[in-house]
């Protein structure tokens, strides 16, 4: 009985002293976005790694998420003759809700991933330690500028993973016999719909999100140990990581902005 | 330090006004600090500094890495540490650059405690560098990048002086014209190289080098020594070496001191080491291929 009590006891204090460590980090990191006008480079070096990167798999992926979605929701709606909402369903599925998980996740999984390994690698081979003897702080020189580039370019990426997916959404209402709903039907339910409010709330949430992804792609990779298994397992950590926290914040961004 | 000792700018760089915005495009907005008309950086050279070590403790859980090590150097000296691997030599080197905290004991460098917060007001007196054992090169940057890397991201001077400085480096070093190569292109020994150019860029008042040797072959090994033996005429500059490998620090060194289970067992020159009645240096000893410096001749 002790020694589950110690086990869990134990357990209890890694998890505090880990969010422990991610909040200084994190201020750490904030702290040091007032020197981000002499990392100008690293962080446009970021962006395109994190948005022109991205950007053709999360067009791609999104395309195909509109599109299930539209013949998902607009067969059924078919069975009841109110087809004609599928623009406004999708539009506001996809700006509330897919747009910023689906790309968000998918960010975490390409680049968050890349970021552990890059910075665990850069931990396990002395890199960070040479940084710190060449009096280079490692949060402003690595983790600020990612971070920086995460808050921009995410949300870019999701603005365009949406309209991407509202217009998939829209090929299929508009070609699919079952729904047969027009486009300029479908675009006018989805303008009607949709409000700046929601959009700058589903931008808000994918701000977040990539500042998720690159916190934690960070926070992993600099406690990154023990060689090449050890990055191996902090590629992992940080995918898992970055899945559960942007589960847990999408439902507290929602509940708190609905 | 009193203020009279700030230092004046010497090599402020002007640009025209193009060039200036590509310039800062590329390497950031922030103007460098040797603009001004004083620099808190002293770059007058390098001068060595003093170390002195008492009673440094280092514990890792039940683990007594480190066992009241008593250490002193003298400005400008050569000093290797020695001793089979897992005896702490490399966690004294990372104590003294301040990757490592200790337990007790303290390290003072020019009589300042190495722990103890700087006064950001005034000028530092000193300057480190270390080269590690696996170089640390940065291989998202050039060869060039990586040794003007301390220049652009403190700062000290415009881009067309730090250039400069690059290229006088890396011919210190036996690489001129490798400003552009891609870290991955580098063989070993030259890594090591750029790895000691990068470390020279600051001008260091003391350099540490961990295990430079390692994974090196005899030939490249040679090489690098002939490198430090240059860079000691050239540079005045206190120097640490430490290593497994004995005619490497014995044909370098001014003194050795040889490091057994956390604990310096022996201390002393070359000559001095090399005759130690101590078995257990005398075990590590045993075999010397190279002999010492002078020594023979």
């Amino acid at each position: 009985m002790i020694r589950f009590i110690t086990f869990i006891g134990s357990k209890l204090l890694n998890v505090a002293q880990g969010l422990g460590e991610m909040l200084a980090l994190f201020c750490e990191t904030v702290y040091y976005f007032k020197e981000a006008p002499r990392n100008l480079p690293s962080i446009f070096r970021q962006m395109n790694l994190i948005g022109v990167g991205t950007l053709p798999i999360a067009m791609l992926v999104a395309l195909f998420v509109g599109m299930v979605l539209s013949v998902q929701t607009g067969t059924q709606l078919a069975l009841y003759g109110t087809q004609e909402a599928i623009g406004a369903i999708v539009g506001m599925s996809m700006v509330k809700e897919l747009g910023p998980v689906m790309t968000s996740l998918l960010v975490a999984g390409r680049v968050g991933s890349a970021m552990a390994a890059e910075v665990g690698a850069m931990q396990v081979y002395e890199e960070i330690d040479a940084l710190k003897t060449l009096e280079i702080s490692p949060v402003r020189y690595l983790a600020m500028p990612r971070l920086i580039a995460c808050l921009f370019t995410v949300p870019a990426l999701v603005s365009f993973a949406i309209v991407v997916g509202i217009i998939g959404g829209g090929v299929v209402a508009e070609v699919n016999p079952k729904i047969n709903v027009p486009f300029t039907v479908y675009y006018d339910n989805m303008i009607r719909a949709l409000t700046y409010k929601e959009i700058f709330k589903g931008l808000l949430k994918a701000m977040v999100f990539g500042g998720i992804i690159a916190h934690v792609g960070c926070y992993v990779g600099f406690k990154t140990t023990g060689g090449a298994r050890g990055i191996g397992e902090s590629t992992t950590r940080s995918v898992v990581l970055s899945f559960l926290l942007i589960m847990v914040a999408n439902y507290f961004l929602t509940r708190f902005m609905i | 330090m009193a203020p009279d000792k700030y230092y004046k700018s010497q090599h402020v760089v002007s640009q025209g006004p193009l060039g200036s915005f590509w310039s800062k495009l590329a390497h950031g907005f922030a103007p460098p600090i040797m603009e001004g008309d004083f620099c808190p950086v002293n770059f007058s050279g390098s001068h060595g500094v003093s170390i002195k070590i008492s009673k440094l403790n280092k514990s890792f859980g039940a683990t007594h890495v480190l066992k009241d090590i008593d250490l002193i150097i003298e400005p400008g000296e050569t000093f290797s540490i020695i001793g089979p691997s897992g005896t702490g030599k490399s966690l004294l080197l990372k104590h003294i650059v301040k990757l490592e905290k200790a337990d007790s004991g303290q390290i003072l460098i020019n009589d300042h405690d190495v722990n103890e917060p700087q006064d950001k007001n005034l000028p530092r007196n000193f300057r480190y560098s270390m080269v590690f054992q696996s170089s640390a090169l940065f291989n998202s940057l050039t060869v060039g990048e990586n040794v003007g890397l301390w220049l652009r991201e403190n700062r000290i001077y415009g881009e067309v002086r730090i250039r400069r400085i690059i290229r006088e480096k890396l011919r210190l070093v036996g690489l001129a014209g490798k400003e552009e190569m891609r870290t991955e292109e580098l063989s070993g020994g030259m890594k090591k190289r750029v790895a000691i150019a990068r470390s020279l860029a600051m001008e260091p008042d003391l350099i540490l080098y961990d295990e430079p040797t390692a994974e090196l072959d005899p030939v490249t090994s040679d090489e690098l020594a002939r490198v430090i033996m240059s860079l000691k005429e050239k540079v005045k500059l206190t120097t640490i070496i430490v290593s497994h490998d004995l005619n490497f620090a014995l044909y370098l060194s001014d003194r050795v001191a040889m490091m057994h289970g956390g604990e310096i067992i022996a201390i002393g020159t070359p000559s001095e080491i090399k005759k130690s009645q101590n078995p257990i240096v005398r075990n590590f000893i045993y075999t010397t291929t190279k002999g010492i410096k002078g020594e023979g001749d």
